[in-house]
Parts: C-alpha cells; structure tokens; sequence
C-alpha cells in the first residue's frame, strides 16, 4: 500500500515537473523560434490572453521564489541592493533585479528571454507598478498598464468592471496585437477560458477534500504546489485541465483510504491540529518551516496565500460566455484585492468550513500588501471565532529575515495554546 | 499679522492633534469635517458639499504611540500607526469621515481597519485611476468623484449645484496660485523665505479653511518681501520622497541650517498636486477629472507611461535652480525607495548629485542627518558635486 501511495502521489508531480521543464525550455529557445514573450504578475495575469496571442508568459514572483527553493535569492537579494535598492523595500523584486543583473539565468538554470512586453496587471499590489518600472529602465520594451480597481466597499461594482474591460479593449489587445502581429480571435480566446473553467472545478473539489476529517491535503505547504500549474504559464492549457484532473482523483482517493497528507519525505501526517494560515509562506527555509508544522501533527486546511491568483472556491470561474468581463472579474477578484474586512470575513468563514482549532498568520516583512493591518485582523478574528490565532513573522526570498529558532518556538507555544483551548472546552 | 504672528498662528496649527480649528469651525459653520491621508484629494468636491477638507499627516514626532503599535508590525512605516493611535484615542473623532487616496497597499489597507474600527463613520477609498485616457481613467475617475459627493452631501444635508462646485475650485485656483507664487519666490530668494516658515504655512493649508489659507499665504508674501536678509554661500538643493510620512519640523530646520537652501520639495504635495487652474468653464466634474489626469504632478505611487523616468524631477531641479537632490524618505516607504533607484540614475545621466536618507515621522535626532547633507553642500560647493 505505501508504494501504491507513493506512486499515485507522483502522477500529478510528474506532470507538473515536466510542463515547468517545457516551459522553460520553451523559453530559453523563444527567440530562436520567433516566440514573443511577456512578462507578468500572477494575481490578475490574463494567462488566457497571452495564450490566445501565442506569447509565452513569465512570471517574476514565481523565478523569485523558485530562486529562494533553490537557495540563491540572498545573493540575489544582496545584488539589487548593491546596486542602490533600500533594505527596506520588497525583496521579490530585489530578487528579480539581482537576478536579472547576474544574467536572467532561470529557475532552470536555462537564460530567460528579454520580454517584448510587460504586461503591468496591477491588482492587489502598488509594488508591481514600481517593479515593472523598474524593468522598463532595464529592458526598454513596451509595458502595458491594467490597472484594476481595490475592492474597497467588498465589492465589484459596474463601474470598476467596466474600467478594466475598456483597458483591456483598448490599451492591453491592441498592443498584445501589435507586438504578436496578430488579430485576437476570440474563439481561440473563449476555448482557453473555457479549460481554466475545467481545471476551476478541479481545483475547487481538491481545497474543499480539506473538510474531510483527516484532512487528505495540506491546504497551505502543499498547497503551493497545487497552484503551482493554475497560477502561472498554465491556466487554460489542456496540460493544466490533465495535471488537476490527475490531482482530483489522486485527492478523492486519499479521502476514500482516510489518509492524511504526505510530507516532502513521503510520509503520512497525523493530523492532530486543524489550522487556517493567512500570509504567504517563507520560501528559503520552505521545508524546515513546514517540518515544524508536520512534526507537532498541524496540517493547514485552509490558506488565503493559496487564493492570491483567484479565490476559485468563492465560487468565480473563468467564462467563455463573456470573455473581457470575466477577465476583469478574475482580476478584481483576487485574494489581496479583497479589502481588510473581506479579509477577516473569509478567514473566519475558513475557519468554521474547514472546522480548524486555530489559524496562524505568517506576516511578510516583505509585502505591505499583505502585512499591514493583519495585527488587527488576527485579534478581530479571535474574538469572532474564539479560535486561538498565532502570529510569526519572516519573509519571503530573504534569508536574514527567517529565525528558524524563534518561529519554532512560537510555533510551539501557539500549540500549547490550542491544547489549552481544547482542554477548556472538553 | 507680522511674518513671527503668521507662522506662529500657523505652529501653532501644526501642533494642535486635537484640530481645535476644526472644532471651532464646525461650532461656528454648522458645517462638517472630513479628513483625508497623503497625497491627494480633489478638496474641491468636500468644500461644495458645505464640509471641510482637512489634510492628516500623522501625528508627527510629539504624538505619543501607546496603542498604535499594536496595530502594525516593526517593518511598516509610522504615519498609520500615529494615525491609527489618533483615531482610537479620540482626537479624530472631529472628523466626520475619512477618505484614504490610492497611494500604496499601507493607505489602502489603513482604510479597510477604519471601517473595521469606526463603523459608523463615513470612510471612503479613493482608487485614483493609474489610467489616463479621458474615456477610460477618466470615467472611472469621474465616478469615484460623483461618488464622494453624494455621501459627502448626505452628510452635510446639502445638495451641490455645478455653481457650488464652480465656486469653490475658484477658491481653490486662487489657493494653487498663492502656493505657487510662494515657491517661485522662494526659489527665487532662498535667503528670505526659510523653508521652515514655508513649510508651516502649507501645513496650515492642511487645516484652514481655505480663504482663510489663501489670505494668510498673501499676508506672508508681503511680509516677507520687506525681509532685509543677506544671502549665505549656501547650496541650493530639491527635497524628493517625503510626499506621504512627513519629516520632523526639526528634522527640516536641520537640513536647512547645514548650508542648504531648499528651492523645491514634495512634502504635503497635495496642496500642489494640481499644477495648473482647475477649468470652470465646463462642467466643474470634467474640470477636475482633467486636472488630474493632465495637470498633476509626477510621484512616485502615479503610473506614467509616456514621460521618461526622472524628466520630472530633473526639470524641477532645472527651473528652481537647485544645484543638488535630497532624497528624504521615509523609512519601510515601498514607493518612495523604490522609486529612489530610478531617480538616482536619471540624476546621474543629467549630471546632477544627489545623497539621500530616510526618517520616520518621530526621529528625535538630527546630528547625522545635518552632518550628511552639510558635506554634501560642502562638496557641491568645493566640486560642483562630482
Ligand atoms: S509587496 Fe507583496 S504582493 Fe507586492 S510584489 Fe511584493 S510580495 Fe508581491
Ligand atoms: S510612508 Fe510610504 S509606505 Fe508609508 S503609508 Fe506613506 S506612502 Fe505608504
């Protein structure tokens, strides 16, 4: 059984490995093969579009991160602010220039293309804007703004879809048609939504598997991987609708044997604390942090860092019926475009959905975007919910800004908390 | 009023977190307050709807944080947690609802804790459009305005006609010329108008009424004017990066007193955000959605695609004669520092210096600071600043 395990655990890995690989590859030889190629963010991406145009995307935060897995954003890091860049800003872009002045090599270690497009999608975050200025004195291609509307009310007016549709029709196609050198075909257009629409689905049966008592999936650490296809080059592709279908069978089977999640070292967690984490993860010490979680039995069953490219399990799906409005409400619609009391809302929401005894909030030194004002949602939320919350702080791709020893000694503590709890209610 | 009256009228102003003005007007007018973050806010709109607009900057370095912290971790910025510290201790309660601008994801996310913890006061996002074609940032603009009218007329209980409207950007274009002339002159004749006193008196803005602010500017140009003051061998620099956090007053008098006439800056650019005359001759809305979209300023949290990164400053730095930048900027300021790096190069190919620094809002001590940008007058005035 555990070799069956580990075998059907590996499907969906294996697709996913190789259509990174690919994309890569496809990359590293795109201007050999005439490919255009366009640099965007992820929460907001118009992943469907680029396609539709035949242009290959690539997405900064994602070789930021995949630089920090791979133990080389400190030097990057280090090089941006060398070169002028204050300790004070965000790292992943500090990542990305230093990354790009040591000479663009990828993930893959193949060398990424110059863009012929930055596609400026600003939802959720002012640091794009100044990120993507920062490449344009770099690259000195065009860069296209989309900027999208904060849902500030806790909710997506007429007004605000109208404002992204009308960039979208006037500034973001013309250009994409002018550097592809073609016309959009919107059939082309609408048979990729309607893919994203499929894998959507898929997506959403694996987030809800979380309620399952053991949890099959840890909805966070392993999470991140699960958006990994989704949220980046894939969404739309028929690759993308294989990969979550594969994953969904792969989820719906471990729910059926009661199983629990599998760490990086293939075993099985025993779930003993349910949590909801908000924040996106530390990716330089990403699987020390995540053994601190498994060790003590607390698997995540739910997390906001996992809706930063679409809150999919609130019910919006990518719709061929109309194309540009539903783009713009996928843009509007991500998780750090959500005002702070929508915020509080869905994490309390997670909590008694997924039944969690606590959630966490892991506060990015990095990311104003996420960080301010979670002191106060942690609070808000523990007097609604009378869960316990935990607060630990670090950073994304900088390694100075992790302290292994004091998040595991929080994390120990916040434990203790939830068996306090426990021991109180029982 | 003597120029020592005005300015002490206008520190006096500055001090105040209690808005003792504010309450005195709205005593004496019947009328509201409405209070509004860094950067900009179209005044005009608040002012038509019978309500004050009143400018918050934090709470500078005399405010003392007891709760603020609690609300935002070591690596953000001060201003929302003088801020926050402000509102839950009562001292804005005068203001009868709060408008955060679009200016970074700190304002933004400032405003969705000020719903949280004042439910029953009016509290508005205003997403500035980073679009700015008329038929697209345009009218999404002009709907983010119509917006802020109705509640703000709800409000007050007054319903405004395109004259009101007409009206008070009157009042307001007269306000933007005094400030201009302000700042010529003081590019002008360095020597005569410290900045400090400058400074003072657009703060001041941030509160009056804004005839009152703008005769006040008038009475201090004639004043000064009669200044009998020798100039100093001192440089002549521009402030950038000091556009939402401000820096102590103290911090201002430093820079000034390490041999630098300051001839152009950013902070409380609101005020001067809007370069040109607001038009009155169409429909007052269409007035100021244009005013933004063609007439403001360049900073470091608006989108521009079409001018070169730095043209800005550089022909600011060009026209005032300054003969060096000042980067003053906040610390843990996303859009500031980031921006820093874009300016700097474009200062560089122009062959313009610069040094740069950063500071919170309380910074008590200003030894380095002065010592920092008295070498780099020094070494502008013995080198030209190579
Ligand atoms: S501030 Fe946060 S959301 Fe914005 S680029 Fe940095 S990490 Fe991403
Ligand atoms: S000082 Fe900078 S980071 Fe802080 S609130 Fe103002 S603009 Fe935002």
């Amino acid at each position: 059984m555990e070799n069956n395990k580990e075998a059907v655990k590996e499907n969906s890995m294996i697709l996913q490995k190789d259509m990174i690989a690919d994309h890569f590859h496809n990359l590293a030889q795109a201007k050999e093969n005439g490919k255009k190629v366009v640099y965007t963010f992820v929460p907001g991406n118009l992943n469907e579009l680029i396609w539709a145009f035949d242009m290959l995307p690539v997405h900064p935060e994602i070789n930021a991160l995949q630089s920090a897995m791979r133990k080389k954003s400190a030097a990057f890091v280090l090089e941006a602010e060398k070169s002028g860049h204050s300790e004070d800003v965000c790292t992943y872009v500090k990542c990305d220039v230093g990354m790009m002045k040591r000479g663009n090599i990828g993930p893959t270690g193949e060398k990424l293309p110059e863009p012929d497009l930055l596609l400026l999608s600003y939802t959720g975050c002012f640091t794009f804007m100044k990120w993507f200025e920062l490449l344009k004195q770099e690259y000195k291609c065009p860069v296209v703004m989309l900027h999208v509307p904060y849902q500030a009310e806790g909710s997506i007016s007429g007004a605000m879809v109208d404002y992204v549709v009308k960039q979208l029709e006037e500034k973001v196609i013309p250009v994409m048609e002018e550097i592809s050198g073609k016309k959009l075909d919107y059939d082309v257009l609408k048979s990729y939504l309607s893919a994203s629409n499929r894998a959507e689905n898929d997506l959403v049966s694996v987030w809800n598997s979380a309620r399952s008592k053991p949890s099959p999936i840890d909805a966070y650490f392993g999470g991140v991987y699960y958006i990994g296809p989704i949220f980046s080059a894939f969404r739309g592709l028929a690759q993308c609708e294989d990969y979550y279908r594969t994953l969904r069978e792969e989820i719906d089977e471990r729910v059926r044997l009661k199983l629990g999640p599998i760490t990086p070292d293939g075993a099985e967690v025993k779930e003993k604390y349910r949590l909801v984490v908000e924040g996106p993860p530390n990716w330089t010490s990403f699987r020390e942090f995540w053994k601190m979680f498994y060790d003590e039995g607390a698997v995540v069953v739910s997390s906001t860092y996992t809706k930063v490219g679409g809150l999919y399990d609130q019910g919006f799906r990518h719709s061929p019926e109309n194309p540009l409005e539903s783009m713009a409400e996928y843009c509007l619609g991500c998780y750090t475009n959500h005002n702070l009391p929508s915020r509080v809302d869905l994490i309390e929401k997670y909590i008694k959905d997924f039944d969690a005894d606590g959630f966490v909030i892991n506060s990015i030194k990095s990311c104003n975007s996420f960080s301010a004002g979670q002191l106060m949602m942690m609070r808000e939320i523990e007097s609604r919910t009378g869960r316990a919350g935990g607060f630990i702080e670090s950073d994304l791709v900088d390694p100075r800004y992790f302290s292994a020893a004091n998040i595991k000694n929080r994390l120990e503590s916040y434990f203790q908390m939830i068996d306090a709890k426990k021991a109180g209610a029982s | 009023m003597g120029i020592d009256e005005i300015i002490k009228k206008c520190e006096h102003l500055y001090n105040d977190l209690d808005f003792g003005y504010v309450k005195a007007w709205k005593e004496k007018t019947g009328g509201k307050a409405i209070g509004y973050m860094p950067v900009y806010i179209p005044q005009e709109i608040i002012h038509a709807a019978g309500a004050l607009p009143v400018g918050i900057m934090g709470g500078g370095s005399n405010l003392e944080i007891i709760k603020g912290d609690a609300y935002f971790q070591s690596y953000i910025c001060h201003i929302p947690r003088s801020t926050i510290e402000m509102g839950i201790s009562g001292k804005l309660d005068v203001m009868d609802g709060m408008i955060f601008p679009a200016i970074c994801d700190v304002i933004r996310n400032l405003s969705g804790m000020w719903q949280m913890l004042f439910k029953n006061k009016y509290v508005k996002y205003l997403d500035l459009p980073q679009n700015f074609d008329p038929e697209i940032g345009g009218a999404f603009y002009r709907y983010e305005i119509e917006d802020i009218l109705s509640h703000v007329s709800q409000i007050t209980g007054k319903k405004v006609s395109p004259e009101d409207l007409k009206h008070s950007i009157t009042l307001y274009n007269e306000n933007r010329k005094a400030i201009k002339s302000l700042y010529d002159l003081r590019a002008e004749v360095p020597h005569k108008i410290p900045t400090s006193e400058v400074y003072l008196l657009l703060r001041a803005g941030n509160i009056l009424e804004v005839t009152e602010h703008t005769a006040l500017m008038a009475q201090y140009m004639t004043e000064v004017k009669k200044r009998d003051i020798k100039p100093q061998d001192n440089i002549k620099v521009a402030i950038n990066g000091a556009f939402c956090e401000q820096p102590p007053l103290g911090l201002i008098k430093a820079l000034e007193s390490s041999g630098c006439y300051i001839v152009e800056d950013d902070w409380v650019l609101g005020v001067r955000y809007i370069q040109e005359p607001v038009a009155t001759n169409k429909d007052p809305i269409s007035g100021l959605v244009d005013a933004y979209l063609t007439k403001s300023v360049s900073t470091a949290s608006k989108y521009e695609d079409k001018k070169e990164k730095g043209e800005y400053l550089i022909n600011s730095v060009k026209e005032t004669g300054a003969e060096g930048v000042i980067f003053c900027m906040p610390s843990f300021c996303d859009p500031a520092l980031l921006e820093r790096p874009m300016l700097a190069a474009a200062l560089t190919k122009a062959g313009i210096s610069y040094t740069s620094f950063k500071y919170a809002e309380n910074t008590g001590q200003f030894r380095t600071f002065k010592e920092q940008t008295g070498t780099f007058a020094d070494s502008i005035k013995l080198w030209g600043g190579v």
